[in-house]
């Protein structure tokens, strides 16, 4: 069955401990993980609710694939109304914790109220506790596991976590697993920490059983693996050289966000990639990138682990920092790099490496300090406020704002507001690079023209992660795009989000559908678990789980007008590369994807739509 | 420095042009001697096209997936029919993805 068929609700303001059935009526219509955790959300807590309020919850949720021996099986989802975007939030993790909650036996976690004290929660099979949590608040995310570990005496515990940013309000804190894999975007660390809730320790020995049909399980993830393992991209690109093989490639298609979005290539795009991470220092004679990592039955393998020149002067005498850690993925050296216009390698490690260990979303921060430099650059901020000279390309700025926004000191307080809020403040909204309330990732949609659909109408505000028709437009996977177009992309983005809905709900890592589409996954879904999830039915999974994630947000507020770009992005030309003179054609591509979606000329889904979908 | 190469099509004595090439990720191997951070600059005859590159450093063309000319994206059908200009930069990757 896969599924477990129980999940565990903790009301932190009684500190009771429930277990419950899974609805397994809601998981034949929405899978499991974001997409089942999002239908608990929504049929629980009002749309209105204030995401920082004990009234809004917070889910843990697995998928049915999560734990099992399908590749890339250990993923699990957090969802909340985010903190940082009043949206609906559903940020997805891997590493080993949720394939530890799986095996311990629960499919998810409802987290409700607040605790009146710090607590954590811990969970050993069907044994779960609420634990205080007072001798390691205040603490990062590295100590909490270390601490953890150490107290339970047990080191194959699993750990998610929040730092001390979540704790001092950041409002785009990140939760944590395994030291350095995240659930990072929309602020789903910042509503932990609200509810005095610093950490969840999973030991789980249950294991995950009951696959409806072994055998076909056995054979289809073992296909799916051979595809996996036979595609260049996920068999040798990834392993290789990580995502940060897209450094230079963005760049040179002149898509690359630079300078607060300023510009569309960064000169120093080669010294911050996958090919710099590789090549000996000149200082130390050591590479930057150590090893690559796998999470949880991951046949790709595409993390990265690094170790820092122990003499930059971000570590210099300091230890605790030269061990090999989790390393740069391409998005966070985008924002810690390119949008800053910092070209320093080891500046922008230490900065991930302070993102991991205290919890923060480095694509938000590094998009904030965009923001910073460029008030600073206009006067509007001085030296005296951030605490340093912060014109675009300081790296001793990135990293001073690094160190303050992982404590809340200081300008980190002003960090931790995000661009939306800080650039507000400061009387210059138009230099926030964000979609209701969430920054940009890592590509410029004058450059790749579906990335700003995507960005305009993601759920969770501006994210890749959510239809990456970069696959389409620039890399050609299904197949070759222009990127410089409108045409078709409206159709093309609406595919990329419901396919994606169904990757994320399935339990198993969106890069795995660089090399396999839905096609590859159902028959993985139908041997393991009962119900019907032929290609046929997925679709309209994935549909339904889009719509009702868009229903919400309509409810809590967001109309079409949320469905935007900065007018940047609009408005003032690509300067160079091939989308030179470009803004993007949003405004063309928008009303067709309402029509594409079956929803009204103001981004309502109609009934009709509603009907269908069964919503 | 400039790298001279011989393009099998090309008449001898031909005119030449001055290109740059770049290789990225595992592709870095088939740089020639003397690139620095993955480029060369390349001394091609006049009318050489992106396949005629591909050939003369034995790339295999299967790792050839993304093939840009200043940023632009080659399909696969013109890659031995758009000729390079003087100072236009060639950029290949093998089949990669991220995000």
């Amino acid at each position: 069955m896969s599924w477990q068929r129980k999940i565990l609700r903790v009301d932190l303001t009684a500190g009771t401990v429930t277990s419950e059935p899974l609805n397994m009526e809601w998981a034949m219509e929405y899978l499991g993980s974001r997409g089942l955790g999002t239908k608990y959300f929504i049929e629980e807590v009002g749309a209105g609710v204030d995401p920082l309020s004990p009234a809004n919850k917070l889910i843990f949720a697995t998928g049915p694939l999560t734990g099992t021996m399908a590749s890339t099986g250990g993923r699990y989802t957090v969802i909340t109304k985010g903190a940082l975007t009043g949206a609906i939030a559903c940020s997805n993790s891997g590493g080993y914790w949720g394939a530890e909650l799986k095996m311990a036996g629960w499919d998810m976690i409802v987290f409700e109220g607040k605790s009146p004290k710090p607590v954590y929660l811990l969970v050993r099979d069907g044994e779960v506790t609420i634990e205080d949590a007072a001798e390691f608040w205040g603490t990062s995310v590295w100590h909490t596991e270390e601490h953890l570990k150490a107290k339970h005496q047990d080191p194959l515990m699993r750990v998610s976590s929040v730092g001390r940013s979540a704790e001092k309000g950041c409002l785009y804190a990140a939760v944590v697993n395994d030291l350095h894999r995240a659930a990072g975007r929309s602020g789903v660390g910042t509503v932990m920490a609200s509810k005095n809730l610093k950490a969840i320790a999973v030991r789980g020995t249950v294991g995950v059983g009951n696959i409806r049909d072994p055998k076909a399980f056995f054979d289809a993830s073992k296909a799916a693996k051979k595809v996996l393992a036979d595609n260049a991209v996920t068999g040798q690109g990834l392993p290789a050289y990580g995502t940060q093989v897209l450094m230079n490639v963005i760049n040179e298609i002149g898509a690359l966000p630079t300078r607060n979005h300023k510009d569309v290539q960064f000169e120093g795009a080669r010294d911050i990639s996958a090919e710099a991470m590789a090549e000996k220092r000149p200082t130390d004679g050591k590479a930057n990138l150590v090893t690559n990592q796998a999470c949880f039955g991951c046949t790709i393998a595409c993390g990265r682990i690094s170790q820092m020149d122990k003499g930059h002067y971000t570590v210099e005498n300091r230890p605790q920092y030269w061990g090999a850690s989790g390393g740069l993925e391409y998005e966070a050296a985008w924002a810690l790099g390119a949008a800053n216009g910092v070209n320093d390698l080891e500046a922008l490690t230490y900065a991930n490496f302070l993102a991991n260990e205290d919890g923060f979303d480095p694509i938000s921060f590094g998009a904030t300090v965009g923001a910073v430099m460029e008030l600073y650059e206009m006067g509007v901020l001085t030296k005296e406020q951030i605490g340093i000279e912060a014109p675009f390309g300081s790296a001793k700025a990135l990293t001073f704002l690094a160190e303050k926004t992982a404590t809340g000191e200081g300008f980190g307080k002003e960090m931790g507001l995000g661009s939306k809020r800080l650039t507000e403040k400061y009387g210059h909204p138009e230099l926030s690079m964000s979609v209701k309330g969430q920054e940009f990732p890592a590509y410029d949609s004058r450059g790749i023209q579906g990335m700003g659909l995507t960005y305009a109408t993601s759920n969770r505000g501006a994210c890749h992660l959510r239809s990456y028709t970069v696959a389409s437009e620039v890399l050609g996977i299904p197949i070759k795009t222009d990127p410089l177009a409108t045409d078709g992309k409206a159709g093309l983005v609406k595919a990329f989000q419901d396919a994606t809905a169904v990757f994320d709900s399935a339990g198993i890592c969106l890069f795995t559908s660089f090399a396999w589409s839905l096609v590859d996954v159902a028959p993985q879904l139908q041997a393991a678990c009962e119900g019907d999830w032929s290609l046929e039915n997925l679709n309209v999974v994935g549909e339904r789980i889009w719509n009702m994630e868009r229903m919400f947000n309509n409810a809590a507020g967001f109309t079409s007008k949320d469905d935007t770009l900065p007018k940047r992005l609009t408005t003032e030309p690509a300067k160079t590369g091939p989308a030179k003179g470009l803004v993007n054609g949003l405004d063309k591509m928008l009303p067709e994807y309402y029509a594409e979606r079956g929803w009204t000329p103001d981004g309502i889904p109609t009934p009709e739509t509603r009907a269908r979908l069964g919503l | 420095m400039i790298h001279s190469l011989a393009i099998a099509r090309a008449p001898a004595g031909g005119a030449a042009i001055e290109v740059t090439l770049k290789l990225f990720a595992m592709l870095e191997r088939w740089l020639p001697e003397g690139a620095r951070r993955n480029e060369i600059r390349l001394s091609v005859p006049a009318g050489a096209t992106p396949a005629d590159i591909v050939v003369a450093l034995g790339l295999p063309e299967a790792l050839c997936a993304i093939v840009l000319i200043d940023g632009a994206f080659v399909p696969p059908d013109q890659r031995a029919h758009r000729a390079l200009a003087p100072n236009e930069a060639l950029s290949i990757w093998p089949p990669i993805a991220g995000g």
